[in-house]
């Protein structure tokens, strides 16, 4: 009878270990998850602040009559393809990260052969309404840029967490999935740096 | 021997190496300071004059505007150099994340006024632009940068005058407070003893003396509980604000940046 009990007790003490290990796992997958969450909703905001400008810019480049259409139209359609892409915030795959960086990118490089075109244009260079479109423009990037590092440095550390032995184990049947980050601009050898 | 050498060589290059990395952001200064040129462009007194000024908002704003002035932020962006010293500084408070810094690199001609979360709404980008574009790069450009740093700092002060204010000042009853803990005073100091004393008349143990020490231990007990409650919290508060008129810089409070503000070179 008393040999019995041994056994049993050490299979409670490592069950109840495992349990308190899953469960703290599980936890703290859960809050780190929602702080990327949080801070992939700040990359999207931004993102969204950008597009929402360019109508204006647009609208403003417009009123010179000769500007290139071709410089515009490639904008408003980037604008346009860029803003059709969402991403659920529970599905940030690497995939999905990749798609949605892909077509923000295009806008980038769009924007800023329009910023490099209006050069050409002393007087429209020279408007009010233009100059204060140009500084929120730079503005919303500088906090695109913050925002990303900010969301990358959390799915890091996330995915780090999540690859590292036993917590592997547990992810998998949680079904935690790694998440994908922003890559150091893809595209960045194409959009037009200023050239003169 | 030489393979001795080389293993030592090879050692110095890692450490040296990797302070380089680390070395990118300047650390802290200790004691912590508003101004700091690292480039020794301004004069002691020019600094100082900053100094007071800004340590002089801080206490009454609990807005902290900082200076800082390196050589070159090397293959940093302007803007994302700034952020991110801003943020590892932790410049403006923590909860209210009101924070500016003035980055200047000397060598590259370049300056950027970063901007907290907190304070993107009175300093909006256009704003830091116009700072920028009109106070500081004139003023940069003809070597007077004290006067271009003045003249910024000026006016960031005008435009968030009212927005934040320090603790004491953040409840409207400032002296709707300072009279309840008057009357409190009375209370304790006056009243309870004549209560007390009247009572202490009836035993004739001549126990004066001892109602008073334990009227002192009710009383210091009612403090105590009141500073703790947070009731009298802007009292409290209003004297840390006093010691740090005195004796200059408090320190960071660890606040955030968002990417808000705007730069531009001279």
């Amino acid at each position: 009878m008393k040999k019995a009990l041994i056994p049993i007790l050490i299979i409670a003490v490592i069950g109840i270990f495992m349990y308190t290990k899953a469960v703290g796992v599980y936890n703290m997958f859960v809050q780190n998850e929602e702080t990327i969450n949080g801070q992939w909703a700040e990359v999207e905001t931004q993102y969204q602040r950008r597009a929402d400008l360019i109508p204006n810019l647009v609208n403003t480049v417009k009123g010179y009559a000769d500007f290139e259409q071709e410089t515009l139209t490639g904008v408003i359609e980037a604008r346009a393809k860029a803003t059709s892409i969402n991403i659920n915030a529970n599905d940030l795959s690497p995939d999905k990260i990749a798609q949605f960086q892909e077509a923000q990118d295009q806008l980038s490089g769009a924007l800023s052969r329009l910023l490099v075109t209006v050069e050409r244009y002393p007087d429209l260079k020279a408007n009010q309404n233009f100059l204060e479109l140009q500084a929120q423009l730079e503005g919303t990037e500088n906090r695109i840029a913050v925002a990303r590092r900010n969301f990358n440095q959390s799915v890091q550390a996330y995915n780090s967490d999540l690859r590292k032995f036993p917590n592997n184990l547990f992810a998998g049947w949680y079904g935690f999935e790694t998440k994908g980050y922003f890559e150091a601009a893809a595209g960045s050898e194409n959009a037009p740096t200023v050239q003169f | 021997m030489i393979y001795r050498y080389s293993l030592s060589l090879l050692l110095l290059l890692f450490l040296t190496g990797n302070m380089a990395a680390q070395g990118d952001f300047p650390a802290v200064p200790n004691p912590p300071r508003l101004v700091n040129d690292f480039t020794n462009t301004l004069s002691s007194g020019e600094v100082a004059s900053l100094e007071s000024k800004l340590v002089a908002y801080n206490d009454s704003t609990s807005t902290q505007v900082t200076i800082v002035m390196i050589r070159s932020i090397g293959p940093y962006d302007i803007s994302d150099y700034t952020f991110q010293l801003g943020e590892k500084w932790g410049i403006g408070q923590a909860k209210l994340d009101n924070g500016v810094l003035i980055l200047a690199a000397m060598d590259d001609r370049k300056v950027f006024i970063a901007t907290g979360y907190g304070m993107e709404g009175v300093l909006p980008d256009i704003l830091a632009k116009r700072i920028v574009d009109q106070l500081i790069v004139p003023n940069f450009k003809m070597e007077a940068y004290y006067e271009g740093l003045d003249k910024a700092t000026d006016m960031i002060f005008k435009l968030a005058s009212g927005e934040y204010e320090a603790e004491k000042m953040t409840s409207t009853g400032e002296h709707g407070g300072a009279i309840v803990f008057f009357l409190f005073f009375i209370f304790i100091f006056v009243i309870l003893p004549l209560i007390k004393n009247r009572k202490d008349n009836d035993n004739h143990m001549g126990g004066k003396g001892g109602g008073i020490d334990l009227f002192t231990s009710i009383m210091l007990a009612n403090m105590l509980k009141g500073g703790g409650k947070g009731k009298f919290g802007d009292f409290s508060s209003g004297r840390g604000g006093f010691g740090g008129g005195g004796g200059g810089f408090g320190g960071f409070g660890g606040g955030s940046f968002g990417g808000g503000g705007a730069g531009g070179s001279w």
